[in-house]
């Protein structure tokens, strides 16, 4: 009845052996959300080891962006591309950040199609755990992507006035928003059905939201409505605190902004994000 | 006894216009393993995803170990555990880094985790596998680990869903062994199936399910006494005896006999299996030459077609997302 001897290849399921460690289970206190948190975080970790090749994002966009922009409109745009570079890079990291957060519903959208997650729902942990776990991990994409944003920069002549000080709060900051931000997209890719549609969508949204700042421009020379929509648009707001910090100013009232958008950001999404987390099939 | 571990009444789910589960009634009493048998998209994954606390019933009121899915869920979730039809592990990662995932959720310390992770690959034969991505893994392989994976604290009631489909026979086999052996030690099984002796082997009671209803319930020897034992499979030498074969056979086994497109084939539905000796002994006797003959349990199919009239169809599933 038990083991026969076909089954030599693998070592067999013996009732002893079952039986032991079905014993030997014990059932320790259940961790608090923090720690739920950062062990889903370490999952992203184990992903980032296992599947090295979706790192590819966070270096391919930022070294082309900065390449592209800084050459191709430098001259134009402020004289010189040494010049425009001390404008653009700051503007660049905001901007290859904001595009590597789309890539966290793109990811979420596929990983939660699969048998494991709803594994993770069937757990009693704290439920948004497993979400803001896979965020969290996402923070040492964000970081490595900005990490190559600025040494490209550094290779190419920008200096920043503020000097590591300022463009380690200005990263620092960064990370937050895009944190806060992520929230938007795990919500998109809870609603659309396929990683495509998340991509799609997310791009409808990055595109207007990048561009329509002061990222690459001073918006000064642009028509009245635009200037105003950009005023209320927080990717500006980011893109102007990290240019001050990295820049050696320290513009506290739009460091205000910023936060104050990042939760709100947070507090909106967050909650939806939930509410579907939690009703879907 | 008399405990039950599963009690749902007028369970209902739909998705859109299709109904998924539609009114389903179980008791289930603790210990033991319960089947629950129906074809692809009879509602199946849908109650057990139900009584898992995954997804919230339109209607109707299941209790799980005397918790309610809806208003106890997290006392049902830290109670059972679920391993689903599909790889309910994270197939990126290494078996032991799945277990030991688990374990830290599940609130053991790394130390401890990566003990009981090792404790747990060593008794599922998947030591040597240990350190592999599982999407390496033979699919016997991955279906130990994701039961594994169920085991990793202990729990009073686990589902299965779907346990040995697309397993070849000697996994099948295995996966028997530890839900023997899980039953063993005291705790309670759900399984869905879609073999009906899958459900034969190992379960103490099966309810039959289709198009989302309980359309019978009692233990496989109640069952087959609604449906029949099985079926015998005759075949001769010679089409142009068939006709005398049929009326051999009808007479001695006093049932219905069906002439098959096979035009040197005859199969009847049999009720006690005894008379079949009787009959082929009645067939040599008259002459008429038997190449082949075969005994065999009624399949899903035939069962169906006594409990319901109409053969299980295949429906598309729009439950398994």
């Amino acid at each position: 009845m038990n083991a026969t001897s076909a089954e030599q290849a693998s070592p067999p399921v013996t009732e002893d052996a079952l039986r032991g460690v079905l014993l030997a289970g014990e059932r320790p206190p259940r961790p608090g959300p923090v720690s739920t948190s950062l062990t889903f975080g370490w999952r992203a970790l184990l992903k980032i080891k296992h599947v090295p090749e979706q790192l590819v994002d966070v270096t391919m966009f930022p070294i082309m962006f900065t390449l592209m922009f800084a050459y191709l409109f430098g001259g134009a745009l402020a004289g010189s591309t040494q010049e425009y570079l001390q404008f653009l890079l700051p503007g660049i990291l905001v901007q290859a950040n904001v595009m590597i957060t789309m890539n966290t519903g793109i990811t979420l959208n596929t990983d939660i199609q699969k048998g494991v997650f709803d594994r993770f729902r069937s757990l009693p942990v704290w439920r948004p755990s497993p979400l803001v776990g896979a965020l969290l991990g996402d923070l040492v994409r964000y970081s490595i992507g900005s990490a190559i944003v600025i040494m490209l920069g550094l290779v190419l002549g920008f200096r920043p006035e503020g000097g590591a000080v300022g463009v380690v709060l200005s990263v620092a900051l960064l990370l937050v928003f895009s944190f806060c931000l992520s929230w938007l997209w795990t919500m998109l890719s809870l609603i659309l059905r396929t990683p495509n549609s998340v991509a799609g969508v997310s791009m409808m949204v990055m595109f207007p939201l990048t561009f329509v700042s002061n990222i690459f421009v001073d918006p000064k020379t642009m028509p009245g409505w635009l200037q105003a929509v950009i005023e209320v648009n927080p990717i500006t707001h980011l893109a102007t605190v990290v240019r001050g910090l990295m820049h050696g100013s320290v513009p506290a009232g739009e460091i205000g902004w910023v936060l104050v958008s990042s939760v709100l950001l947070v507090a909106v999404f967050g909650p939806i994000t939930m509410v579907l987390y939690r009703n879907k099939k | 006894m008399g405990k039950l571990a599963i009690e749902t009444r007028g369970l209902k789910k739909s998705f859109g216009k299709t109904h998924a589960v539609a009114g389903v009634d179980l008791a289930v009493s603790a210990g033991g393993v319960y089947g629950v048998l129906g074809p692809n998209g009879a509602g199946k994954t849908t109650t057990i995803r139900m009584l898992a606390t995954l997804l919230r019933p339109d209607a109707g009121e299941a209790q799980v170990l005397g918790y309610d899915v809806v208003r106890d869920a997290r006392s049902v979730r830290t109670r059972v555990s679920l391993t689903g039809q599909f790889a309910s592990v994270d197939e990126d990662l290494t078996g032991v880094e799945n277990l030991l995932l688990l374990a830290r959720l599940l609130g053991y310390s790394r130390p401890r985790g990566r003990r009981r992770a090792a404790d747990l690959l060593d008794a599922f034969g998947l030591a040597n596998a240990a350190d592999r991505q599982v999407k390496k893994y033979s699919g016997g392989m991955r279906r130990r680990i994701d039961i594994a994976a169920s085991l990793v604290v202990p729990s009073e009631l686990i589902f299965l869903d779907e346990p040995t489909t697309g397993l070849d026979p000697r996994s099948r086999n295995q996966v028997w062994e530890i839900v023997r052996g899980l039953v063993a030690e005291g705790t309670t099984v759900l399984l869905t199936t879609q073999y009906l002796d899958e459900a034969d082997q190992l379960a103490d009671r099966i309810a039959v399910i289709d198009h989302g209803k309980v359309i019978a319930e009692g233990s496989s020897g109640q069952l087959k006494a609604s449906f029949g034992a099985g079926s015998l499979h005759v075949r001769l030498r010679a089409p142009e005896q068939r006709a005398e074969a049929e009326r051999v056979l009808a007479g001695v086994l006093e049932v219905q006999v069906e002439p098959s497109t096979d035009p040197v084939a005859l199969s009847a539905r049999i009720s006690d299996p005894e008379r079949v000796a009787r009959a082929l002994a009645e067939l040599s006797r008259g002459g008429i030459d038997v190449t082949e003959f075969a005994l065999g349990q009624p399949s899903l199919d035939e069962v169906f077609l006594a409990l319901t009239g109409h053969p299980s169809e295949e429906t598309p599933k729009e439950d398994a997302a």
